[in-house]
């Protein structure tokens, strides 16, 4: 059974606000900026036409169809229609509400895609212990030498084509996870301010490197960090996906693991998580028992190089290093559409001595990642990863910083499908390196 | 709900690809409104060609069979002219979006329909020129569309609109047959200006096909003004005063008072919340030039009892000036679920009375209105700010800009100054170009369209009209 909403009657668009629907003026501007709109020129494929298709279902002018259901996950969810609004139109909100109601009527289940769902939506990352152990098996895959014994040896082939096609997006694991439980060591003067991180799911086992730079830069600037061992996943996949109840049962675990109220700040390093638990007034606002903890919640989360910024981070010392590393800025549509943040981490990219930046073209266009839209959605995909990494190479940056682990796969598969040498990394882990080059 | 016979549909997919015609109820749905408010019809297909003579033959089949055709580029238009007509055959002509040529000699461009305005400008750029009309849509509205109502713009006062650049037009006629009217000349008077009629004919005559347009130098230089005034009629009296010392500027947009508080209120740009009007001024040409004409107008204004002037001294001061005008239109949008944008114009000597007359009017019928615009041309852009659901409200929106009109009107202006006519101001049409103007029109569609395909009901009804009784 598809999860329901306890106090749901008619269906999730139904249920909505109206109003949020009627902000839509159909004016036209978010059409440029919708990458699905650009490859097809079709309104169905457009933010303004998925938005009155949303209507005409509150309307009762259309059931909730198959064809609606396709729409609703062809959209990426990159959220560059809401950068153009003139009129706010609370996209993210509405993208969700459709998914979910869409998996509600259930006019997208097969077999096939029910078992997919199950197993990961609604099984793997719905624990970290979980995901944690199939990040342990994959490393075992690709540290014994049986990965490359099996890319080489066309033991692939032998797999169904789909699974085949998949096998090049699977990340490459970090030799350590994310040390849950940490807590910064008081010594010396003190630190200042008491932040929490969270781990993310994703992250934790394939970038835990970026969660171990994070902590090391909020402790160079005067923080304290903690990162509570009791969190999970932060539910934005089911969010995004139509699972509302799961994502409102993911959101009060992590409130309840972080206990926001003793901390100066949460601090998120993966553009999509953020994008997702700033939320979590708005996902826990009718549950009495969080909708309060909830909002208090919702207004320490800050992204990384957000909060860098507001305590004001302290910049590098100049480097010794004749000559400069081209660097080139990937813009997370999380976090440049989702949260608004791109003077951000460009201020920080801006004070590294080692690196001369250069301007991507299209920055803030979509690579294709969107989460499992690359699983998902392979040929829309598969196109943006091409017109990005085409950009990237334009550029001739020989490093590449963004700020979600979704891009960063996403463009690590498209690079070394491409043999390019072009290095990946997080504003954040370019900064702690800064660092450490003080000496 | 599909009001066309599927021996059309499937002639329509042998002639296009099945792919190029859309028939589908969700595609019908997404294809039921353009940007105009409150207004949606369903449409019976929508079809995607790419070329002339597929237009041609479209335009057979739908003659041959009396079945409406409704022309649409990317559907931004604000006066209900993209709308479908019940069952019609939506042609969408965003995949004739190539621009052929750019010529630096004759400062020319030839492009296909469906290019993006904004592309078309960005395309000059490198060639030192531009395209002026600017159109609150440039970045996703077509050229084909911009020709159809005759877009205007933010640049209107110095620049003109569309019709100044247009030089030649292609236009598939609903028998089929190509018509070419105008050339790469400056001069021409070979014949009728038959483009002329093209132009701002909301699709009801013709499907544009082609467009040769005129570009224009780039301008070396440019400097941006803000001032702040306690009355409207100051305001006013500061554009005159500035027209009358010669000075054209590029840009003299104006806000009214409730537009200044809700843009404050979302883009906290400082400005002063008492003011009753505020004027953005822009110059551009020749640095010395643009020097000179900037310093005048900061005195004209001050003189006319400018609160303040601020001169932007860098181009990051003229982009946060401009911000002001720039989201004057997102911070109205943002305040009521229902925005209704009119473009009421009247000549720039009556600015201040129509000004007054709509913040009055506002009152009267106890509505919410907005009001910025063009000030350099008079082109005013009260904006609505209501609910759709509130039936009631509606009713008084209603009434309130009926007598907006009227007003207009009665100042010798229009009810339309660049939105076009459409369904939203159909019956308010007759106002202004009265009952031989109406009958001119009839005879004229008559001429071109004889089977009334042409996007029939927009802009005026087509009946014979001799005894002046309107068809329901």
């Amino acid at each position: 059974m598809p999860a329901h909403h306890p106090i749901m009657s008619r269906g999730f668009l139904h249920d909505l606000d109206y109003s949020v629907v009627q902000q839509c003026m159909h004016c036209g501007l978010c059409l440029p900026t919708c990458p699905t709109y650009d490859a097809t020129q079709r309104e169905a494929a457009s933010p303004r036409g998925r938005i009155a298709l949303m209507r005409a279902v509150a309307d009762n002018k259309l059931e909730v169809t198959r064809v609606f259901g396709e729409e609703m996950y062809f959209c990426l969810g990159c959220l560059a229609c809401e950068t153009a609004c003139p009129a706010g139109v609370d996209y993210a909100h509405l993208f969700d509400m459709a998914r979910a109601e869409v998996e509600r009527v259930g006019v997208l289940a097969r077999p096939k895609r029910n078992l997919i769902r199950q197993v990961t939506v609604r099984w793997l990352f719905l624990s970290r212990g979980r995901l944690r152990w199939l990040g342990r098996a994959m490393r075992l895959y690709q540290k014994s030498g049986l990965q490359t014994l099996a890319r080489r040896s066309g033991l692939m082939r032998l797999l169904p084509k789909r699974l085949r096609e998949l096998e090049p997006l699977t990340p490459a694991i970090s030799d350590r996870f994310t040390p849950l439980g940490y807590q910064t060591a008081r010594a010396g003067e003190g630190p200042q301010r008491k932040v929490g991180l969270v781990a993310g799911c994703v992250q934790d086992i394939a970038f835990a490197d970026i969660n171990r730079d994070t902590v090391e830069v909020l402790e160079q600037n005067g923080c304290g960090v903690v990162i509570p061992p009791l969190q999970e996943c932060c539910g934005s996949l089911h969010g995004h996906n139509g699972e509302w109840e799961l994502a409102r049962a993911l959101a009060r675990k992590n409130l309840d693991a972080f206990g926001a109220e003793n901390l100066d700040a949460v601090i998120i390093n993966a553009a999509g998580c953020g994008s997702h638990i700033r939320h979590y007034d708005r996902l826990l606002a009718d549950d009495p028992g969080y909708a309060e903890r909830a909002r208090i919640w919702s207004a320490k989360v800050r992204d990384i190089s957000e909060y860098l910024v507001e305590i004001g981070f302290r910049k590098p010392t100049p480097s010794s290093r004749p000559t400069k590393t081209r660097l080139a800025y990937h813009e997370a549509c999380h976090l440049v559409h989702g949260q608004k943040i791109s003077r951000q981490p460009r201020a920080i990219l801006a004070s590294l001595p080692d690196y001369e930046i250069v301007e991507l073209p299209e920055a803030t266009w979509c690579c294709g990642s969107a989460g499992i839209y690359n699983i998902t959605q392979p040929e829309m995909s598969a196109q943006l990863l091409e017109r990005k990494i085409r950009h990237v190479v334009s550029t001739g940056a020989t490093t590449l910083a963004t700020a979600n682990p979704g891009c960063a796969l996403q463009i690590i598969t498209g690079l070394r499908l491409r043999g390019m040498a072009v290095r990946v990394a997080h504003p954040v882990t370019l900064l702690a390196e800064a660092y450490r080059a003080e000496g | 709900m599909n009001a066309i016979d599927p021996t059309h549909i499937s002639r329509l997919v042998r002639l296009l690809g099945a792919d190029r015609v859309l028939t589908r109820q969700e595609d019908l749905i997404t294809y039921s409104f353009d940007g105009t408010p409150i207004l949606n019809e369903m449409p019976g297909c929508i079809v995607f060609p790419d070329s002339v003579p597929q237009i041609s033959d479209i335009l057979k089949l739908a003659d041959h069979h009396r079945m409406p055709i409704v022309t649409r580029g990317s559907g931004t238009g604000l006066s209900g002219g993209a709308i479908p007509v019940p069952g019609c055959i939506v042609l969408c002509m965003v995949r004739m979006d190539r621009i052929l040529r750019i010529d630096p000699a004759n400062l020319t461009a030839l492009v296909e329909p469906g290019v993006i305005t904004a592309k078309l400008d960005e395309a000059a750029l490198p060639h030192g020129l531009f395209y002026p009309p600017d159109p609150g849509s440039m970045r996703i509205s077509t050229i084909g569309g911009n020709v159809a109502n005759n877009s205007g713009g933010l640049r209107g006062l110095k620049y003109g609109v569309t019709r100044d650049y247009v030089m030649a037009l292609e236009v598939a006629l609903p028998n089929g047959d190509i018509l070419r009217t105008g050339t790469a000349c400056v001069k021409d008077v070979a014949g009728y200006n038959l483009k002329d009629i093209f132009i701002g004919s909301e699709g009801t005559l013709g499907v544009i096909t082609r467009v040769l347009l005129r570009l224009t130098p780039k301008p070396r230089a440019k400097k941006t003004l803000l001032a702040t005034f306690a009355s409207t009629s100051a305001a006013a009296e500061t554009v005159s005063a500035i027209v009358a010392a010669h000075i054209i500027p590029c840009t003299l947009e104006f806000l009214d008072r409730t537009t200044i508080r809700c843009v404050e209120e979302y883009a906290k740009i400082g400005l002063p919340l008492d003011a009753e009007a505020l004027l953005l001024m822009e110059t551009d040409g020749h640095p010395a030039v643009v020097e000179e004409e900037s310093a005048m107008m900061s005195g004209i204004a001050r003189e006319h009892g400018a609160v303040e002037v601020t001169i932007a001294k860098s181009d990051e001061e003229a982009v946060r000036l401009a911000a002001a005008r720039r989201t004057a239109f997102s911070a109205l949008a943002r305040v009521a679920p229902t925005t209704i944008l009119e473009d009421a114009t009247v000549p720039r000597s009556h600015l201040a009375e129509m000004i007054n007359f709509i913040q009055q009017t506002a009152e009267k019928f106890k509505v919410r209105i907005g009001t910025f615009g063009h000030m350099g041309d008079g082109n005013l852009h009260p904006t609505f700010l209501t609910d759709e659901r509130n039936h009631d409200e509606i009713h008084r929106v209603e009434q309130a800009f009926t007598e907006i009109f009227e007003k207009a009107v009665a100042l010798e202006g229009t009810i339309t100054g660049e939105h076009g006519v459409g369904l939203a101001k159909k019956k308010f049409l007759p106002m202004v170009i009265g009952p031989v103007g109406l009958e001119v029109h009839r005879r004229l569609k008559q001429v071109f369209d004889p089977n009334g395909i042409m996007n029939p009901g927009k802009m005026f009804d087509e009946q014979e009209g001799r005894d002046g009784a309107e068809r329901k």
